[in-house]
C-alpha cells in the first residue's frame, strides 16, 4: 500500500512529492537529482537529520504507515526501526526493562533466594500499593503536572475505611466506597483549585499533603492505630491466593487469548477498511512473547501459594487505564492537554474539566493504593501514607518511563517502575542492608530515570520528535 | 473562479472594535465570496489580527454587523464561529506535538462510539482528506513533532477543514517557511479555492499575496484603506496603501510623469486616482 503512489494530477502537489521522496533516499550522493532542493541535501549532512528523513521516505507517495516498511524487510526491518527509535530518543520502556534485568541479576548473584518463587510472589504483592498510587501519578504526569498529596491521601483513605468499618461498624463495602470517595474527593478539590483558581498544582497538592495528613490524624483520633481483622475485605484483597494450579494458568490463558483475539479482530477491521494494519507476523510474535511472560509468571506463582489476588487487580487496573488513555476520547484529550494546552483549548476541549478529572483519578488511585497498603499491614495507623511512599510512587511512575514533561507515558510504567523500586527494597532486605542505603540507592535510580528522560527529550528534539 | 457575482458568504459591515482607549477597528467592511481568496494586508497594528479574531468569535464587535450567507449573525465565541462554518488557522498553529497527524486532525471532534475512539474511520478520513488536498506527509501515524514547518502548516490547514467550513482564515501561513514549503502552502490555498471555500489570507509577504489572492483588502490604522483586484493592481500600489505613503515624493513624481511633466499635480487628486471605486477615505493624518 505504501508503494501505491498517489496519482493526483495536480502539478503543485507533484512538486511537494518530489521534495519529500526525491531528496535523500539513502543515496546522499545523488541528492542533486531532479527536484531535490538544496535545502534537503544540506540537511542530510547531520546524522540526526538523515535518520528522520529516511523514515519519511517510504511513504512519500501516499500517507502510509512506517510499520509497513518494517514488515517488508522482515526482522532486520524491525531492528532498523528499533535502532532508529532508540537513536531518536524514543526509548519507551527499554531503559527500565534493562534496569530491572540488571537489578534482578545482581541480587540473584548476591543471594539466589532473591529469584525464589516465594520472594517473587511476595514482591508481586508488595508493589501493588505503591503501583496503584503510581498509576494515578501517571495520569497527572501526562498533563505535565505533579501531585504531592498522594501519600497523605492514601493514609487518609485507609483511616477512613478502618475507622468507619471497625470502630463505627459501617458495612465493609460501604466503608470501602467511602474511602474511595474520600480519595476522589481530595483529588477533586486539588483539581478545582488548580484548574479553576489557577494555583500551581505543586502548591495545591503540597498544601493538600499537609492538610490531609492532619485530617487523617483527626479521623484516627486518640487511638492512633486501628487494626483490621484479617477476614476484612481490605486484608483479603491483599492476602488472598488462589491455590489451585489451574487458577494462575487459566488467567494467563485468558489474557493471552483475549490479546490475540482483540489484535486479530482489530487487524481484520483495519484490513476491511483499507487502512494499514499490523502484519500477521507481528501479532503472532507479540502473542507468543505475551504467552511466555504470562505462563512464566503463572508458573512462578504456582511454585509458591498460587495466584495472588492483589497483583491481578493491579494488572486489571493497568489494562483499564491503558484502554482509557489510548482508546477513548477522554484519554486522547488528556494527551492533548499534556502536549499543548493551547492546541487543546483551540480544539474546543475543556482544559479545566480534563485537569480536574485527572486530579480526581489521582486521588482515587491514591485511595486504592492506600487500601492495599492497609491490607498489607492489616491496620491503619498514624504513619500510614507517610515515610517515602510519596517519593516512591512518583519515582515509580518516572522510572517506568512516563515523562515528567507531560504528554508521554503509559500506565504500564507504573508496573515497571514499582517493580524496580520493589525489587531494590526486597533485594536490600535480603542482604540485610539498612534503610539508609536503600534510600540512597532508590534516590540514585530515580535521578538516573529523570536523567534518561531529560536526555531522551533532548535527543527527541534534536531529531525533530518533541 | 471566484464567484463574486453572487452574494458573499461572509460580509462585514462597518465593524468597530475598541480596547480601552484604543480604537482598534473603525467601520471596517469586508466581503468574502465562495471560491475567493481575500488577502488581508496591513502594517503591524493595522488591525488585521483584531479583525480575524472578531470574525473567529474571539472578540465581539462593538458596532457593525457580520452577515453570514445573507443573514446577520452574532458570533458569541470561537465555537459559534466554527459551528456556522468559519475555520481559523492561527499563526502559532497550536498542534499537539505528541499526538500523531490523525490525533491532531480530529482533536476536539473525534469520531467515536460511546466515548471509544474509532481510529479506523479517523485514519481513513484523514488519508482521504490529505489525498484530496494533495498534502504530502510521511505517515498519518507519526507525531506532528517530526514534521517540517511546511508540513505542520498544511496539517493545521487540513485540520481546519474537518468541520466542513465555508470560510477559512489563515493567519500568516507562510511566515517562517522556506521557499519550497511556502510554495506548498500557497498550492494548498489554491486548492481550497478550487473546493469553493472562501479564504481570508493574512500575510506580510506581497509576493505570496499577489500569487494567490483574488482580492486584496488593505487595513491601515484600523480602517479600510482600499480594496484591490489582484489581477489589476501591483505591489507598489498595495504597499503605498498599507503604509499610507500614497502621498510622498515618489508618487507625486510618478503622478507628474503620468501627467506629462505637469509641475502642478494635484495633491488630493493623485491620491484618489490610486484607488478603486469602493475605497474609503484614508485614515488619519
Amino acid at each position: 500500500m505504501s508503494q501505491n503512489p498517489n496519482s493526483s494530477p495536480e502539478e503543485p502537489g507533484g512538486a511537494g512529492e518530489r521534495r519529500d521522496s526525491g531528496a535523500p533516499f539513502g543515496t546522499p550522493g545523488s541528492a542533486g537529482g531532479p527536484g531535490a532542493p538544496p535545502a534537503g541535501a544540506a540537511g542530510s549532512e547531520s546524522e540526526a537529520a538523515r535518520e528522520t528523513v529516511e523514515t519519511m521516505v517510504p511513504a512519500a507517495g501516499s500517507a502510509a504507515d512506517p510499520r509497513l516498511l518494517a514488515r517488508e524487510s522482515g526482522v532486520s526491518g524491525y531492528w532498523a526501526e528499533f535502532m532508529r527509535r532508540v537513536k531518536g530518543g524514543e526509548l519507551g520502556s527499554l531503559p527500565v526493562i534493562v534496569a530491572l534485568a540488571v537489578i534482578w541479576i545482581v541480587f540473584w548473584a548476591l543471594n539466589s533466594t532473591f529469584l525464589s518463587a516465594q520472594n517473587l510472589s511476595n514482591l508481586s504483592q508488595q508493589i501493588v500499593g505503591t503501583g496503584m498510587i503510581a498509576l494515578g501519578i501517571v495520569f497527572v504526569l501526562l498533563l505535565g503536572e505533579i501531585d504531592l498529596s498522594v501519600g497523605s491521601v492514601s493514609g487518609l483513605a485507609a483511616a477512613v475505611f478502618a475507622v468507619s468499618s471497625v470502630n463505627n461498624g459501617v458495612n465493609q463495602w460501604l466503608a470501602l466506597l467511602l474511602a474511595l470517595a474520600t480519595g476522589a474527593g481530595t483529588g477533586l478539590i486539588h483539581g478545582f483549585f488548580f484548574a479553576r483558581i489557577g494555583v500551581p498544582a505543586f502548591v495545591v497538592t503540597l498544601a493538600g499533603n499537609l492538610a490531609w495528613n492532619g485530617l487523617m490524624l483527626n479521623v484516627l483520633g486518640t487511638s492512633g492505630t486501628v487494626n483490621l481483622p484479617n477476614d476484612d475485605i481490605v486484608s483479603k484483597l491483599y492476602n488472598t491466593f488462589y491455590g489451585q494450579l489451574a487458577a494462575a494458568y487459566s488467567v494467563a490463558a485468558v489474557a493471552v487469548a483475549l490479546y490475540a483475539v482483540v489484535a486479530w479482530l482489530g487487524r481484520a477491521r483495519r484490513v476491511k477498511a483499507g487502512v494499514p494494519a499490523q502484519p500477521v507476523g507481528e501479532i503472532i510474535a507479540r502473542t507468543v512473547v505475551l504467552a511466555i511472560v504470562a505462563f512464566g509468571v503463572a508458573y512462578v506463582f504456582n511454585q509458591y501459594k498460587g495466584l495472588p489476588l492483589a497483583p491481578l487487580i493491579f494488572l486489571i487496573f493497568i489494562v483499564v487505564g491503558d484502554f482509557i488513555l489510548r482508546r477513548t476520547v477522554y484519554g486522547r484529550r488528556v494527551f492533548a492537554v499534556g502536549g499543548s494546552i493551547e492546541a487543546a483549548r483551540r480544539a474546543g476541549i475543556s482544559v479545566p474539566f480534563i485537569r480536574i478529572s485527572v486530579f480526581t483519578i489521582s486521588g482515587f488511585m491514591a485511595a486504592v493504593g492506600g487500601l492495599f497498603l492497609a491490607g498489607q499491614i492489616e491496620s491503619a495507623s498514624q504513619t500510614s501514607g507517610g515515610g517515602n511512599l510519596l517519593m516512591n510512587s512518583i519515582a515509580a511512575a518516572v522510572i517506568g518511563g512516563t515523562s515528567l514533561f507531560g504528554g508521554r507515558g503509559k500506565t504500564w510504567s507504573a508496573l515497571l517502575g514499582a517493580l524496580v523500586i520493589g525489587s531494590i527494597q526486597s533485594g536490600m532486605n535480603i542482604q540485610g542492608l539498612s534503610n539508609s542505603i536503600q534510600y540512597m540507592i532508590t534516590g540514585a535510580v530515580l535521578l538516573a530515570a529523570v536523567v534518561i528522560d531529560s536526555v531522551a527529550r533532548r535527543t527527541q528534539k534534536a531529531s525533530g520528535r518533541a | 473562479m471566484p464567484d463574486s457575482t453572487s452574494a458573499p458568504v461572509l460580509e462585514l459591515r462597518g465593524v468597530s472594535k475598541r480596547f480601552g482607549a484604543v480604537q482598534a477597528l473603525t467601520g471596517v467592511d469586508l466581503a468574502v465570496h465562495a471560491g475567493e481568496v481575500v488577502a488581508l494586508v496591513g502594517d503591524n497594528g493595522a488591525g488585521k489580527s483584531t479583525l480575524v479574531k472578531t470574525i473567529a468569535g474571539v472578540n465581539s464587535p462593538d458596532e457593525g454587523e457580520i452577515v453570514w450567507q445573507g443573514r446577520p449573525v452574532t458570533i458569541r465565541g470561537p465555537h459559534d464561529a466554527q459551528k456556522i462554518g468559519i475555520a481559523t488557522v492561527y499563526q502559532d498553529l497550536a498542534l499537539a506535538d505528541n499526538l500523531d497527524v490523525v490525533g491532531n486532525l480530529f482533536l476536539g471532534s473525534e469520531i467515536s462510539g460511546a466515548g471509544i475512539l474509532d481510529e479506523i474511520s479517523m485514519e481513513g478520513r484523514s488519508r482521504e482528506l490529505l489525498d484530496t488536498l494533495s498534502i504530502r506527509i510521511p505517515s498519518v501515524r507519526i507525531p506532528v513533532a517530526s514534521l517540517s514547518g511546511g508540513q505542520r502548516q498544511t496539517v493545521a490547514i487540513a485540520r481546519s477543514l474537518i468541520g466542513d467550513p465555508k470560510v477559512v482564515m489563515l493567519d500568516e501561513p507562510t511566515a517562517a517557511l522556506g521557499v519550497e514549503q511556502t510554495a506548498q502552502v500557497l498550492d494548498l490555498v489554491e486548492r481550497l479555492r478550487h473546493r469553493g471555500l472562501g479564504v481570508v489570507l493574512i500575510s506580510h509577504n506581497m509576493v505570496d499575496v499577489m500569487a494567490v489572492a483574488d482580492t486584496v483588502a488593505v487595513l491601515r490604522l484600523g480602517r479600510n484603506n482600499g480594496f484591490f483586484d489582484a489581477r489589476r493592481t501591483n505591489q507598489e500600489e498595495i504597499i503605498s496603501a498599507i503604509t499610507g505613503a500614497t502621498d510622498n515624493a515618489v508618487t507625486r513624481r510618478a503622478a507628474r510623469t503620468s501627467e506629462h511633466g505637469s509641475t502642478e499635480a494635484g495633491f488630493d487628486a493623485s491620491f484618489d486616482a490610486d484607488f478603486g471605486p469602493d475605497d474609503r477615505p484614508p485614515a488619519g493624518p
